[in-house]
């Protein structure tokens, strides 16, 4: 048997092979489950019903997707750029820290104005936390990937820092914990979600606009092609890059913004929640595309909910889902190799008595 | 004081030096791998459940590093054979290692090794050189965890700069067609490698679950495969500088107990290896002559017949 | 079978995708004997000696060593079996020595021992009369020192089979002749060689037998003696061709480009342009030759503002541009184009379609956030039609266009902008002689509007036809500027060979 690279796969073929191979993920964490002793449909199931199961359950996960989305959204713009910013987690943080500091210090303000000036302050806090990264990238080529990481344990040990020190409720008695924000630093609802999926949809669109249409859409586009190729035609390199991690940071913080002000009600450490991990995988997964990351995203949320439901049903560990999850990166990682190239039959003859020198 | 200091340093710096190592070889193969941090978590629970399962150390240590070789293969498999993004399989590793790591060890947070383990990586005092002022007491009165990991970096440096398989592997990660040419079998190469330095990050990660720590807590290495995937660019790919890389940042991760008098927040501390990490990266960057740098085909995927 | 008749390929097939790149090829090589492959770009020379090599693996066919029927599935097998590759872009690592890289791989003791091997491989080395600085890293090396590393290491695997795939187009022609002593001394010692080449000359010159491929197909096996140059080409093109290259008479005018006193540095703070200095007129063609890596890339660069220059001047139209960006250059309007030796890798973005390739010179011109593509989409199609580009439409990623179709493009896109310096290296690397004609005559009609050019080229003898006045270039300084209708192939080769000649450099 040997390999040769296809020409082009029609799209019902990368379909067809994408599809396989997330069946076949399916199947062996089924596997998996199977060995821990429960069958695999029931659980299957049961994670369905966990997310999707009733209206209270999907509006759950919908506070799940709508992070997952923006997160996805702004770790792509850097993606698209080949630049691995695995720093999501840090950017949630800070945007959240950022947005958290006007939520405790301005609850007078009226809402409108402060809700206003904590989604910017959310951008901001996202947007110098992958800053530093992309300019220590273009000043001194620095890996991003280990800076970024990096920056989210800091950013991580500054808000526990805060949590445990100068921004602790002193009425908590003694709990670490900081002030819930006041009505003014909360997010309004509406259908019972807060309006976080509102700007989700608006996002969405407007990325995928910006993306396709704009100059520096463009330009991003060209940089993550090829550098030389963007500097020989005159684009600025350092600058895309500088400025387009602005933004992808920046959404990021604008998730952890989101999340302060929307979910927790106040900042804790754990507010990132891991998104800024699993939008990697959604990233990747949607092929670097705004409109398949609301499917994958929709899909991985599903996974997380579920993966909490069954921890209560089964007594199946939460991170189970985490497994699946990273299964199906696996597969689909893997079956890249099918689109691109193809296995065909080794016909070559050597006549007269075989002889393999091999 | 300072002895103290210093002694404890390497112990710190162990799991470090291991991981430093388990990279090091992979990436010396051509192939960068950002699942250390999963190989590690990974080794970390294994060894740490064999262990107090069978309340045995070698098994402790069997299961770490061929559970470490198992994630490897993933991503060998991954990028190898089916020449898969590097950055994008090792990051998923880590992920997977993760989220594993947690799952097989929801049973066993808080749980402590057994003392027969415990016992078998005390600290033995070599005769005679352990004698040897300050030296003696840091280098020679370790566990033989620390002492199988120092002499490992010195073989591998031995390995990779004077023997025919080194120089085939150095090939390899440089020039791959080239390798290719000269008759190396590369996919084997860098089979071996990856699969050696998985271990290599498994027995990293035991060392915290397993001696260091010794009781079991969800994300154990709290991001030193990162630090380690830092150390092999700080140590130019060469085992010999790792051994001081990995201990200096071993030193700085226990320098916060150390000056607890000072009364700094140990959650601001607790930051400084990861700043000094980027400090150091953006030292390294700075070097951009030929020697040092990184292997030419780092990361590349290679195919024979491509076109 | 008989065991003088070394190499024998027997109706070899070989695709890439829907491409025939080997179509029922057979070759047959005698002990002792040179074997010229003759065949333009893209004829299947190199894809058949990949085979013989072990790199690819057939479709279909049979392959014989020494009489014996051989399947490779590595280049190992094939090493093993005697055959030893040189090819076009040399297999050496860089970071190593000359002895690391002729030991890779070979079997022996677990340790190292240099000395050991360096006198085996100088034992080796000096029989076929050949001597190199063993513990050169190989990016010190000339290319010619390169070259030398590969024959020894090919020696010193025991190859008595060896196939060398364009051996001269690095070459100066002094080297060439010595490279050929050696080829020829080879053979004696009963070697047989394989040589790949497009140039005819050199087939008369060193070769037995020569066996000409077009498209894919074996067109004739032919004894050398009893064929001659005419006859070859018209079976290489497969008609009857005219081989000159037009030179038109175009009154040369006034200077637009004048470099002074040029001296830039690369990372290792190595001088890659040393004083180099010289003027490019209007209407002119200014051929720039040398061997390769003697810092034509970095001039080309380093005028289009991609090169950091330690000192020096660039004075356009009397303007020194030294210092500002390529955004910069296209922004004062300064109508200079460059286009670059490495078409997907800096000219175009090989995964984009051709308005979006169009646009990178483009976008610039665009007002607004916004792009527009739909005026950039009329004018690919114009492109198209005017330079008959072979392509499914405008929305067809261009690295699925053939090579000679991706140079049009790139050099399309560079004259719509209608520039007054144009600057282009390796234009016709890798193109058949159809293509690379039509180029000529792409660049003799700017050349007729009055645009100055700046032709980095490879092959003399094209540089010999086309230019006005030739530049050699050699380690980074002007050995020399000619007149091109004056000089001659060897002194060019002297001048490359980094010997100054004051006489010259007047002209």
């Amino acid at each position: 048997m040997r390999m040769i690279k296809r020409e082009r796969i029609s799209k019902k073929d990368a379909f067809r092979i994408r599809s396989t191979a997330i069946i076949g993920s399916l199947i062996l964490s089924g596997l998996f489950i199977f060995f821990l002793g429960h069958n695999p449909l029931d659980v299957y199931l049961s994670m369905a019903k966990g997310a999707f199961g009733s209206i209270y359950r999907i509006k759950d996960t919908i506070n799940i997707i709508i992070p997952l989305i923006m997160t996805s959204l702004g770790i792509m713009i850097a993606f698209k750029m080949k630049f691995w910013n695995i720093g999501g987690e840090g950017q949630i943080l800070m945007g959240a820290l950022f947005a958290s500091y006007f939520a405790l210090n301005f609850s007078t303000l009226p809402k409108p104005i402060l809700l206003f000036v904590m989604f910017i302050a959310g951008f901001i806090g996202g947007g110098f936390w992958a800053f530093i990264p992309a300019f220590l990238k273009v000043k001194f080529q620095t890996n991003e990937t280990i800076t970024t990481l990096m920056m989210n344990y800091i950013a991580l040990n500054l808000i526990t820092y805060l949590q445990y020190g100068p921004w602790r409720d002193p009425q908590s008695l003694g709990f670490p914990k900081i002030a819930n924000f006041a009505d003014s630093a909360t997010l309004p609802r509406l259908f019972g979600i807060h309006i976080g999926w509102i700007i989700t949809i608006i996002a969405v669109v407007v990325i995928t606009i910006f993306l396709n249409k704009s100059k520096f859409g463009y330009e991003i586009k060209v940089v993550g092609e090829s550098q030389d190729t963007a500097n020989y035609s005159g684009i600025r390199v350092n600058r895309v890059i500088i400025r387009g991690l602005i933004i992808s940071g920046g959404i990021c913080g604008i998730v952890g913004m989101m999340e302060v002000s929307g979910v927790n009600g106040t900042l804790t450490n754990h507010v990132s929640a891991g998104y800024g991990y699993t939008a990697i995988i959604t990233t990747w997964l949607s092929g670097l595309k705004p409109a398949f990351i609301i499917p994958v995203s929709t899909l991985f949320a599903g996974l997380i909910k579920g993966g909490g439901f069954i921890q209560t049903a089964y007594q199946i560990p939460q991170s189970a889902a985490d497994i699946i999850q990273s299964m199906i990166l696996f597969f689909v990682i893997g079956s890249e190799f099918f689109i691109q190239y193809k296995i065909v039959p080794d016909r070559r003859n050597a006549k007269g008595g075989e002889v393999n020198v091999s | 004081m300072l002895v103290n200091i210093l002694k404890a340093s390497l112990v710190a710096g162990t799991p470090l030096l291991l991981a430093t190592l388990g990279e090091l070889i992979t990436e010396k193969a051509g192939n960068l791998n950002l699942g250390v941090e999963g190989m590690m978590l990974v080794g970390a629970i294994s060894g740490f459940a064999l262990g107090f399962y069978f309340q045995n150390p070698y098994m402790a240590l069997i299961g770490a590093s061929l559970s470490g070789s198992f994630a490897a293969l993933i991503y060998g498999f991954l990028t190898i054979t089916l020449r898969s993004n590097q950055v994008v399989s090792g990051l998923s590793l880590t992920i997977f290692g993760t989220g594993l790591s947690s799952f097989l060890g929801t049973n066993f947070v808080g749980k402590k090794m057994p003392v027969e383990v415990i016992n078998f990586f005390k600290p033995i005092e070599i005769p005679l050189i352990s004698k040897i002022p300050i030296i003696g007491e840091v280098l020679f009165n370790q566990d033989i965890y620390v002492y199988f990991s120092y002499i490992l970096a010195v073989f591998l440096g031995i390995y990779l700069f004077k023997t025919r398989k080194g120089l085939n592997l150095t090939a390899i990660g440089e020039n791959p067609s080239a390798a290719d040419a000269a008759g190396i079998k590369i996919d084997l190469y860098k089979y071996i490698h990856i699969l050696i330095g998985g271990a290599l990050c498994g027995l990293g990660g035991a060392y915290l679950s397993v001696v260091q720590v010794p009781t079991w807590q969800e994300n154990i290495t709290a991001g030193r495969g990162w630090i380690a995937i830092a150390l092999v660019i700080f140590s130019k790919w060469n085992p010999f500088k790792s051994i001081y890389g990995a201990y200096l940042f071993g030193g700085l991760s226990i320098i916060g107990f150390r000056i607890q008098y000072l009364n700094i927040s140990q959650n601001l501390l607790n930051m400084l290896p990861y700043i000094v990490t980027i400090v150091v990266l953006v030292f390294s960057s700075l070097n951009k002559s030929k020697e040092g740098s990184p292997p030419k085909s780092l990361s590349l995927p290679y195919f024979r017949e491509e076109r | 079978m008989d065991q003088n008749i070394y190499v024998k390929m027997e109706s070899i097939s070989k695709n890439f995708g829907t491409v025939k790149a080997n179509d029922n090829i057979n070759l047959t090589v005698k002990k002792g004997e040179i074997h010229a492959l003759l065949g333009e770009n893209g004829a299947g020379k190199s894809t058949l000696m990949n085979m013989l090599s072990g790199f690819y693996k057939p479709d279909s066919g049979s392959i014989y060593i020494h009489g014996e029927p051989v399947k490779f599935d590595s280049p190992k097998d094939s090493i093993k079996k005697g055959i030893g590759m040189i090819h076009q872009h040399y297999k050496l690592v860089e970071a190593m020595t000359a002895v690391q890289n002729i030991t890779l791989g070979q079997k022996g003791s677990f340790f190292l021992s240099e000395k050991k091997s360096k006198n085996k491989i100088k034992k080796v080395a000096e029989s076929y009369g050949l001597k190199i600085n063993y513990d050169k890293k190989v990016y010190e090396m000339s290319i010619g020192e390169k070259q030398a590393t590969e024959i020894i290491k090919v020696l010193y695997q025991g190859a008595d089979i060896l196939i060398m795939d364009e051996p001269t187009a690095v070459l100066t022609p002094q080297e060439t002749k010595k490279l050929f002593e050696i080829l020829k001394n080879m053979a004696r010692e009963g070697c047989s060689i394989i040589i790949i080449t497009h140039k005819l000359h050199e087939v008369m010159e060193i070769s037995h037998k020569v066996t000409v491929l077009r498209k894919g197909q074996t067109i004739k096996t032919l004894e050398t003696e009893k064929t001659n140059s005419k006859e070859l080409t018209d079976l290489m093109v497969g008609r009857a061709v005219d081989l000159s290259i037009d030179r038109p008479e175009v009154e040369i005018g006034e200077e637009i480009l004048k470099i002074e006193n040029l001296t830039a540095e690369d990372v290792d703070k190595v001088e890659v342009l040393k004083n180099v200095s010289f003027n490019l007129r209007k209407g002119e063609i200014l051929g720039v030759a040398g061997v390769a890596g003697s810092g034509q890339k970095e001039l080309c660069e380093a005028i289009a503002g991609l090169y950091k220059i330690k000192k020096g001047k660039i004075l356009y139209e009397n303007e020194d541009i030294v210092g500002l960006s390529p955004r910069d250059i296209i922004h004062k309007g300064i109508s200079m184009s460059f286009i670059p030796e490495d078409r997907l890798g800096m000219g175009l973005v090989a995964s984009m379609d051709m308005v979006d390739n169009y646009l990178l010179k483009e976008q610039h011109k665009q007002k607004g956030i916004f792009i527009k593509r739909k005026p950039v989409k009329e004018k690919c199609n114009n492109m198209i039609s005017k330079l008959e580009i072979q392509t499914p439409g405008t929305s067809h990623p261009v690295k699925q266009l053939s090579g000679g179709n991706i140079q049009k493009v790139l050099i399309g896109r560079e004259i719509d902008t209608n520039p007054h310096v144009l600057i282009t290296a390796y234009a016709v690397r890798g193109l058949d002689i159809a293509s690379s004609h039509t180029i000529y005559d792409l660049l003799n009609e700017q050349k007729k509007k009055d645009v100055g050019i700046l032709f980095i080229g490879e092959d003399l003898d094209v540089l010999l036809k086309l230019c006005d006045r030739i530049m050699v270039l050699s380690s980074g300084r002007v050995t020399g500027i000619v007149s091109a209708k004056e000089t001659t192939k060897e002194k060019i080769g002297l001048l490359m060979s980094d010997e100054i000649n004051t006489e010259v450099l007047a002209v």
